[in-house]
């Protein structure tokens, strides 16, 4: 097997979109940590960026073949470090997510390596098989394989992140040839699982005290004097008062006297919604629409089935995250904790991202290559 | 290399382009969502965003004063300070709520009830948590000001009133607005605010009360300022003068002492009320700042009922006051003639029941005419005039001199006493008029109430002609009302002898209360509070006694002052105790009249130069002021006297 991308196979377009999208995002952590306790935190985020470049490349460059061929591996690692952080780890904000890695000097979120291993081992299993349709036995197996570090990360307690394995593994199952029946059920039963965590009586056997008040904040914001209902309802007041024009960079009340909740991390949508108005919506919006369809693209021209499970599990990732968020901005979703991807201030979920990217950089280069 | 992946180039086209669909719609449906907020909804959330950034913090403005007749004080404010519970950032109010309750020394469920009762209200507006900050309170605020952001303190001022209820019920007092005052104001009051409950702080409120500015921050989320916006400056409400002297209220409150019962002194000329004391009174700097649910319900349910201002809202039946109603009905009508005489014996027999005089048991009034009937109070007299006027003539007298009617003075819940008739047994007790209820009915018994100052406005107009001007307690105030009644000049010139003739002529009621000088006219009253029978059934009882009436004035012709005097349950004669009272108003009315006449008396108020002062009326004056065209003119050009 040779090895011969050029600098001309990476996808330029895709990194164009994903460094505009960063920019942004460095100018919104300015704006809304200026003249705070905070201020000089976009530097810190250009330091994350830039290893991530760097990471993403040196991912792209490994033949993502041999990156699968150690699946197994990798997903006992995973299941290793979640139990890791369950016995040892740091608790911030009420759970246990972080681990310290003494290279890089900082504590990371194990949950976000889990994310990429899961993306690996989905498309490797999804690839092995064979059949043009998915039979029920596989998807039950694929099901044990998501399930068992969901329940680790669901003890942390982090619902965000467990919630994201589920698209991942609905979006490699549907194309593996998921039947039009066995996706009614499932819908079915997604359905039955989100009304029984709005439905008080069974949530209470379900989810924790936090979570349940988030659940309540988010039906009746108007009610909860103290917690994420009043968070909800800064975000609507910014986003909504940012008009169609938005009030100029660095004028955004909500933003600069700290009403919206976390403005440079969960909320940065909030903040960039309130200074750049419905205009500024729409580029960011435009953008990260360009950059999944872009990824779409690139699983479609992948040289085997392998490759393109990688990068439709990276899209179905990338996706979630930017449709909870942002719905969540918007006061449509409660608040789960869930940043919006490269634009949200935080070294672990920058660094998935751009990892995330590098192995779709990886199918990408080795397109033509058989 | 591992197996799996050969030649394994199936790629699902078909879904990952629905995939691409997903997206786009995805896309869409964010997009949507943002429309609604930044585009439909825009300026409601702007609102909503400034009402953040802003914080209002209310700049009480003070109530105005209220001064006597002659520029002094009555009414004046007190600085205090507030303390304000700022609830914008609920997170904030939770986080902080402990500490609060206890550097302020309340009660931390009392706060939590508050919180919530006030939850309908706007984020933005703060509520009183302290209406009266103590020493230490101010000292917790200033020593936490940094650290409590949900904590305000603002200046207010408190009404103050003169001590001992002096003046109390007509003056009134504020409260905290109810919610009906709120819905009524339109907007003007909100929770919190104080306004007039009674009397005139209530009756003037929206001359007395001023309106509030705003003092304007702006606040980060954590509630600290970061900078000023401009302040709206508070409007403060305006004072008023009243036509009340001081000096004759000094005298009322002293004289009426500690007796429950009422004083009222009119100008019949004008209609200003020199005086109004209602005792016992209450101490209206109770109210001025909160009151106790427990303190309020002990006032209001007091048997000796301090809330009551008995100068207009005690109905009770005027006794012989009355028969200067039944005397007018004769002389106007005729009926019987004015040379009608009886003679009274001490009792007397209608319609086969026995019918008392006072004098019962003492001695009797022999032969009686009309003069010495008014003069004696022969109740005998007056039950054969008002046989023979019958129950339609009285009621129309009574009723065209104001019983049963308001007196439309300046003060709110006034009541209007009773006038019986025919007509009224028909509609409230479905019955016929029994005729032996016009014998009690012509002595001022039976059903018959009056109130203090609708006798002192009827003495004072059948004194002035027939002219009754509309009782009020605003000095210069705008279209006073007046009522004319005309009475024929025999009819006031017999009516007003004789009521000189009660205070200055041998046999009359009140001949203790004559000054020298002056001609006191009045008529005196005794009410029984219930019949003899009664009375001797349950026994002499203090709260059964007598009521004593004298409605006296001065001079006997076109006076310019009467007072109308009850005293409850006095067990005496009217004369005797409520006579007094009347004599010491008018000759302290008089010692003041002759001082400034003297040029010996300034006010207390420099800007307020002694004024003009009127010649004295003539004692008797002449037939063509009674007139009603010539009685406005000269009304009118005594109006330099204010």
């Amino acid at each position: 097997m040779k090895d011969a991308p050029g600098t001309r196979d990476y996808d330029w377009w895709l990194l164009a979109i994903l460094a505009t999208i960063c920019a942004l995002g460095v100018l919104e952590i300015y704006s809304a940590t200026k003249g705070s306790s905070l201020a000089g935190m976009h530097m810190k985020q250009v330091r994350w960026l830039l290893i991530g470049f760097v990471l993403m490349f040196a991912l792209s460059r490994l033949d993502y073949h041999l990156i699968l061929d150690q699946a197994p591996i990798l997903y006992l690692i995973g299941l290793a470090s979640l139990a890791a952080v369950l016995l040892v780890g740091h608790t911030h904000f009420g759970a246990k997510r972080w681990i310290s890695v003494p290279v890089l000097g900082e504590l990371v979120q194990v949950s976000e390596l889990v994310k990429l291993i899961i993306i690996i081992v989905l498309a490797r299993f999804f690839a092995e098989v064979r059949t043009d349709e998915l039979d029920l036995r596989d998807l039950i197996k694929a099901g044990i394989l998501v399930g068992i570090p969901l329940v680790l990360i669901l003890k942390q307690p982090d619902l965000g992140t467990a919630l994201v394995l589920m698209p991942m593994l609905a979006v490699g199952a549907f194309l593996a040839g998921l039947k039009w029946q066995h996706a009614a059920v499932f819908s079915l039963a997604g359905v039955l699982l989100v009304g029984a965590v709005f439905y008080p009586p069974v949530s209470r056997h379900l989810l924790k005290p936090y979570q349940r008040d988030r659940i309540t904040s988010f039906l009746h914001p108007e009610e909860d004097a103290k917690g994420s209902g009043y968070q909800l309802l800064q975000s609507k007041i910014a986003v909504g008062s940012g008009g169609f024009w938005g009030k100029g960079f660095g004028n955004g009340s909500q933003n600069q006297l700290g009403y919206i909740p976390v403005r440079y991390s969960d909320f940065i949508m909030s903040a960039w919604a309130e200074e750049q108005g419905f205009k500024g919506v729409l580029l960011a919006l435009g953008l990260y629409m360009a950059l999944l369809l872009r990824l779409v693209q690139n699983a479609q021209r992948a040289k085997d089935r392998a490759g393109m499970f990688l990068v439709m599990g990276v899209a179905a990732a990338l996706g979630f995250h930017v449709l909870v968020n942002v719905a969540m901005v918007i006061g449509a979703m409660p608040v789960t904790g869930i940043p919006l991807p490269l634009m949200s201030y935080g070294g672990s979920a920058t660094l998935f991202v751009f990892l995330a990217i590098g192995l779709v950089m990886n199918v990408r280069l080795r397109r033509f290559v058989n | 290399m591992s197996y799996w992946f050969r030649n394994d180039n199936r790629l699902p086209q078909g879904r990952l382009a629905v995939a691409s669909y997903i997206i786009v719609g995805m896309i869409g449906v964010l997009l949507l969502g943002f429309w609604k907020l930044q585009v439909i909804d825009a300026d409601k959330y702007t609102s909503m965003a400034e009402r953040n950034r802003v914080r209002e913090i209310p700049v009480i403005a003070p109530r105005g004063r209220m001064l006597d007749r002659d520029g002094r004080v009555l009414v004046d404010n007190r600085p205090a300070f507030s303390i304000l519970l700022l609830r914008e950032n609920p997170v904030l109010v939770e986080k902080y709520l402990p500490g609060i309750a206890e550097g302020l020394s309340l009660s931390i469920e009392d706060l939590r009830e508050q919180l919530t009762n006030t939850k309908s209200l706007p984020k933005f507006q703060p509520i009183i948590i302290k209406p009266e900050a103590s020493v230490a309170d101010i000292a917790f605020i200033e020593s936490h000001h940094s650290d409590i952001p949900v904590l305000e303190m603002i200046s207010v001022s408190r009404r103050r009133y003169l001590p001992n209820g002096f003046l109390a019920h007509a003056v009134g007092y504020v409260g905290e607005v109810s919610e009906q005052q709120i819905e009524a104001s339109n907007g003007k009051l909100r929770m919190g605010d104080f306004a007039g409950k009674f009397g005139l702080e209530r009756q003037y409120n929206d001359i007395l009360m001023g309106t509030d500015g705003k003092r304007r921050v702006i606040v980060n989320s954590i509630g600290k300022e970061v900078g000023p916006l401009p302040t709206q400056e508070s409007i403060p409400g305006k004072q008023i003068q009243l036509t009340i002297d001081y000096d004759l209220q000094q005298m009322a409150e002293q004289s009426l002492g500690p007796r429950p019962g009422a004083v009222v002194a009119l100008n019949p000329r004008t209609g200003e009320v020199l005086a109004m004391a209602s005792h016992p009174s209450m101490d209206p700097n109770d109210f001025a700042v909160r009151i106790s649910a427990e303190e309020w319900k002990n006032l209001n349910e007091d048997r000796q009922k301090p809330m009551l201002n008995r100068a207009i809202q005690a109905q009770l039946a005027p006794g012989s006051v009355f028969k200067i109603v039944t005397a007018t009905a004769m002389l106007e009508d005729k009926v019987p003639p004015e040379s009608f005489t009886t003679f009274c014996p001490g009792y007397a027999t209608f319609y086969g029941r026995q019918f008392k005089c006072w004098v019962y048991g003492k001695s009797s009034h022999g032969v009686v005419g009309l003069h010495k009937a008014i003069l004696e109070s022969c109740d005998i007299f007056f039950y054969n005039v008002g046989m023979r006027l019958g129950i339609d003539r009285l009621s129309y007298y009574g009723s065209k001199l104001g019983i049963g009617h308001k007196t439309g003075i300046d003060l709110p819940s006034e009541e209007q006493g009773l006038m019986p008739s025919a007509e009224w047994v028909e509609r409230v007790f479905h019955r016929k008029w029994y005729a032996g209820e016009t014998i009690s009915v012509s002595t001022g018994q039976g059903a018959v109430t009056t109130t203090p100052l609708q006798l002192a406005r009827m003495i004072g107009g059948i004194a002035m002609g027939g002219v009754f001007k509309q009782p009020h307690l605003l000095k210069d105030a705008p279209n006073v009302g007046e009522e004319r009644f005309a009475l024929s000049e025999p009819t006031v010139e017999k009516i007003t002898d004789a009521m000189y003739g009660v205070v200055n002529e041998e046999g009359g009621t009140a001949r203790s209360i004559r000054l020298p000088g002056i001609e006191v006219s009045g008529k005196s009253g005794t009410a029984q509070v219930i019949g003899y029978a009664t009375r001797d059934r349950v026994g002499k009882q203090k709260q059964f006694e007598d009521n004593a009436w004298f409605v006296g004035y001065a001079p006997r012709r076109n006076p310019e002052i009467v007072v109308s005097v009850l005293v409850q349950e006095s067990g005496k004669h009217g004369g005797e105790a409520a006579g007094p009272v009347v004599r010491d108003v008018i000759k302290a009315y008089y010692d003041k009249k002759n001082k400034k006449t003297q040029g010996q008396y300034t006010t207390e108020n420099k800007s307020d130069a002694p004024k003009k002062v009127p010649a004295p009326v003539a004692a008797i004056a002449p037939r063509a002021a009674l007139k009603p065209e010539s009685n406005s003119a000269r009304v009118s050009s005594e109006g330099e006297q204010e």
